[in-house]
């Protein structure tokens, strides 16, 4: 394997005068597994690498990428880069990320079993997850897929001001997708696990979870409107967090996108509410030492017991503040320019079980499922409205599934009408986490 | 020049084949990107790239072993090679010789004006003009957001059934959205004009009409009141809600979720699935239009596919493999991201028919319903038919009238049965891009209908029925 650092050294080496460059070196091997009927229906292996290069002269930003790390097309990248930014309008905020003197968490994030195991194992693995899920219930009709992944990336950020950050990370997973029912009804439901390691994965879990998902919403019928105490299971509740952490870039905030600028130090969320941004913590499968610019990943408190208590910065962010960075830019591969965000969202956990949430609630809504979050959340406005699937819960007790229905209500409400949270923190494979949230006066519109 | 020397195709082809298996490919692929952005009346950044690499497959029975990489020396194709053969291991090699006969390479009619060719400052004027147009269309638009996108993807698709295509496709993307404030806040507005075909979109296109739409769209919406909720009488106007029908039927009817037993269309060719009035077709062959292609991604030459006829399911779209299970061809709906994705079955340009009734005609027919002028991004499970639908232009319909805007809600329902509840269907017609996504896989797609009525769908709004 090449050097990143090297390569990324080799390009920022080359900044003239009143120029500055960064260079984002990446290299990347992944395995993915599908396996259908007891037969693998296709395996993937590859081996990718790539460069994106940032060029600010004069004020101005230009931006390019090769998906190789060859010589001559990272020269023509840094070529391409340069005269882009001839054309961008001058801002006197553009400009590379400085070394801050934070030092970087160690994190121990690579596990070599992903590259030794053989093949054969991980595809043993993904066989034996579809006979796990069929043999829990014999509701299971079939699954759609049952799937191995692994993925490890090996990344640098170099640039011209001094920063050179390396960060490597493995990381693999099993999923199914599991159909219940019999002709008449079809119900669906998702299982996974990930770990660092092979060794960690937990097949027992994603096969549950996709079996009990799928057969616990057979004979569901769309519920009576009105309005009512929502229970969010913990991934609901993540998705619901990761939007509300989005609102919380310094991007959306300088932009007027978000609900929450100039409301710095308002109570904003039920006092029950403390909200982290914490890419440091290993337990996140988004865990890294370094953010996307090479700033050291460091604990940001959005919200401290309801109260808002800071935005998420990059360099460029930073310094249209005149703050410094808060190590959360964000880069969506190499043909993409940093942002900031969320990198590791959680809200740390309250003292009540999920058993203990549904008796406090007595009459209410389990969400298991919701779609449709991209476009019923309106960041500027907090008009919340998506699809939803669930158990009907009444006087604390599981009753019958319903399907077909929408949620709606607004985020700044909603944050403000969490009546608990969950001790039953759990990270989940995207580098999110979850936990058990119950949300009051929210509208359900079945029928 | 081509992408790779034939000699080294059939090379390629034989050493893949070598171990065993059922068919091989390789699909060679060279992108260059260029975009730019603009905001606060400041170009922000202009971003070009190039990627280039190789996927080689190899099948054997039901079994696809793929690799890729962005080595293109016969070393770094050999190891490809040797990742997706690896499961052919034990299986019986075929020595024979693979004959390919390259097609004749139709490039698509961009001659005008590849990406390469247009000056970068003639791309960020088009900017320029969006975020005049915008504001100028009155004081309440406080942000305009312009984007641009241009891309030149050729490749090269070789197979051991002997197909041998080279193909160019070029797109061009242009987009705005413009931000109005008043007192109910902030409310956004937004329009996109994409076509596979080079600059000269810009000769087709009014691109301050373009803008105006969009201001005009966030301006309407800051009168809006909140969406009523439960279910009621939808209008789709036009050019508003082809999604819905791309996502809620047109993902049903790929073949991949049919072997598998995951669509509710499955096993129903023949059946009456839709109301009389629904007829339902994909087309790749659609000039220009942003699902268009010649060729698809293994190959196969686009083409016009009717999936429903007046209510009536005929057939479902296919890619090679899925086509290979049932003994048949390839629809030429196999599609890919890029050469480091395995193809699949995907839409091109999916439309619901035009019908005869003017669209003033529904709406005055309309007692009281929703008109979605707009809809946003959806989602649907493909094994129930369960979708859902953000609204970004919708209005109350009052007798037989449309009357006030209403705020972004969301719209709740199952394809199937909207396919059955449609009861009326306008003469007017449009086609617009989106991207789709698929297993994680993003690609260029056109939806189209008419103005249609769907006699019931749930409103997921905040204030009451």
């Amino acid at each position: 394997m090449p050097d990143l650092i090297e390569i990324g050294k080799s390009v920022v080496g080359r900044a003239e005068a009143g120029e500055e460059i960064e260079a984002y070196v990446v290299w990347e091997r992944e395995t993915s597994i599908r396996v259908y009927q007891a037969a693998v229906e296709s395996l993937t292996s590859a081996e990718s690498a790539g460069i994106g290069i940032r060029v600010i002269s004069g004020n101005r930003v230009g931006v390019s990428y090769a998906g190789t790390l060859e010589r001559a097309e990272i020269e023509r990248a840094l070529a391409e880069a340069r005269d882009n930014a001839r054309f961008a309008s001058e801002d006197p905020h553009s400009g590379i990320a400085r070394p801050d003197g934070v030092a970087a968490p160690a994190l121990d994030l690579w596990r070599g079993d992903i590259l030794t195991t053989p093949t054969e194992r991980k595809i043993d693995l993904a066989l034996e997850l579809e006979r796990a899920v069929k043999a829990k219930d014999s509701r299971i009709r079939s699954l759609n897929s049952s799937n191995y992944g692994d993925v490890s990336v090996e990344g640098a950020v170099v640039n011209s001001a001094g920063i050179a950050s390396y960060t490597q990370q493995t990381y693999c997973w099993l999923w199914a997708y599991a159909l219940a029912g019999t002709e008449d009804e079809t119900q669906t439901g998702y299982g996974m696990h990930a770990s660092r390691d092979v060794a960690g994965l937990d097949l027992a879990f994603a096969a549950n979870e996709a079996a009990e998902k799928a057969t616990r919403m057979l004979g569901a019928t769309k519920p009576a409107s009105g309005l009512f105490t929502v229970v969010l299971e913990p991934d609901i509740a993540s998705s619901l967090l990761s939007i509300v952490a989005s609102t919380l870039s310094a991007e959306a905030v300088q932009k007027g996108r978000s609900i929450f600028a100039g409301r710095l130090g308002e109570q904003v969320a039920s006092p029950l509410v403390t909200l982290i941004d914490d890419p440091g913590d290993p337990r996140f499968f988004s865990a890294s030492p370094y953010d996307d610019e090479g700033i050291a990943s460091r604990r940001n408190v959005l919200f401290e017991a309801g109260k808002l208590k800071g935005y998420l910065y990059d360099s460029y962010t930073a310094r249209k503040d005149g703050t410094a960075s808060t190590g959360s830019a964000i880069r969506g591969g190499i043909a993409g320019s940093t942002t900031p965000g969320p990198r590791a969202t959680m809200a740390m956990p309250g003292n009540s079980s999920p058993e203990q949430i549904l008796a406090e609630a007595g009459d209410c809504y389990l969400i298991q499922s919701i779609s449709g979050i991209h476009s019923g959340v309106n960041p500027i406005s907090g008009d919340f409205s998506v699809g939803a699937e669930g158990i009907r819960v009444r006087n604390g007790e599981l009753a019958e599934p319903v399907k077909e229905f929408t949620i709606s209500s607004n985020l700044q409400k909603m944050l403000l009408d969490v009546r608990s949270v969950g001790n039953d923190l759990t990270f989940r494979p995207g580098g999110t986490a979850g936990l058990t949230l119950a949300i009051g006066n929210v509208n359900v519109s079945g029928t | 020049m081509t992408l790779l020397d034939g000699t080294l195709v059939q090379k390629v082809l034989k050493l893949a084949l070598a171990r065993g298996g059922d068919f091989a490919e390789i699909f060679v692929e060279e992108k260059a990107t260029f975009s730019a952005s603009l905001e606060d009346s400041l170009v922000e950044e202009l971003a070009s790239g190039t990627s280039r690499g190789a996927g080689i497959r190899v099948r054997f029975g039901d079994t696809t072993g793929f690799a890729h990489t962005a080595d293109l020396s016969e070393a770094g194709l050999n190891r490809a090679i040797e990742a997706a053969s690896a499961l052919a291991r034990g299986g019986k090699g075929r020595a024979a010789e693979i004959a390919v006969t390259p097609r004749l390479f139709v490039p698509l009619p961009h001659e005008k004006a590849v990406p390469g060719s247009v000056g970068k400052d003639r791309k960020i004027d088009l900017l320029r003009r969006l975020d005049a147009a915008g504001r100028g269309q009155g004081a309440t638009i406080r942000q305009v957001n312009a984007g641009y996108s241009d891309s030149l993807r050729r490749f090269l698709v070789a197979n051991s059934d002997g197909v041998f295509v080279e193909e160019e496709q070029v797109r061009t993307r242009l987009s705005i959205s413009c931000i109005a404030l008043g007192d109910t806040g902030m409310q956004t507005g937004y329009e996109t004009a994409a076509m596979t075909m080079g600059f000269e979109l810009f000769d087709e296109i009014d691109v301050d009409e373009l803008a105006a739409r969009a201001a005009n769209r966030a301006i309407q919406k800051l009168s809006a009141r909140p969406t009523p909720s439960g279910p009621m009488p939808v209008v789709l106007a036009g050019q508003g809600g082809g999604v819905l029908f791309h996502e809620a039927c047109g993902h049903g009817l790929e073949a991949d979720h049919i072997l598998k037993d995951s669509s509710v269309y499955a096993g129903r060719v023949g059946e009456r699935v839709a109301s009389p009035l629904v007829t339902l077709v994909d087309d790749g062959t659609v000039a220009n239009q942003w699902g268009t292609y010649s060729h698809d991604d293994e190959g196969n030459p686009a083409a016009r596919n009717v999936l429903i006829e007046n209510g009536v399911l005929s057939d479902y779209m296919w890619d090679s493999t899925q086509g290979s299970r049932e003994r048949r061809g390839s629809s030429g709906n196999g599609r890919r991201q890029s050469y480091a994705h395995l193809p699949m079955v995907r839409m091109t340009n999916t439309y619901l028919m035009p019908g005869e009734q003017s669209p003033e005609e529904i709406i005055a027919d309309t007692e009281r319903g929703i008109y979605v002028a707009k809809l946003g991004g959806g989602q649907v499970n493909t094994a129930t038919g369960d979708f859902v639908f953000g609204m970004t232009e919708a209005y109350l319909i009052e007798n037989g009238q449309i009357t006030a805007p209403l705020r972004d809600a969301n719209l709740i329902g199952n394809g199937p049965e909207v396919l059955a509840n449609i009861d009326a269907v306008a003469d007017d017609f449009a086609i617009i891009p989106g991207t789709c996504g698929k297993d994680g896989q993003s690609v260029p797609v056109g939806c189209g209908q008419p103005t249609v009525r769907i006699t019931q769908v749930t409103v997921g709004g905040t204030a009451g029925a």
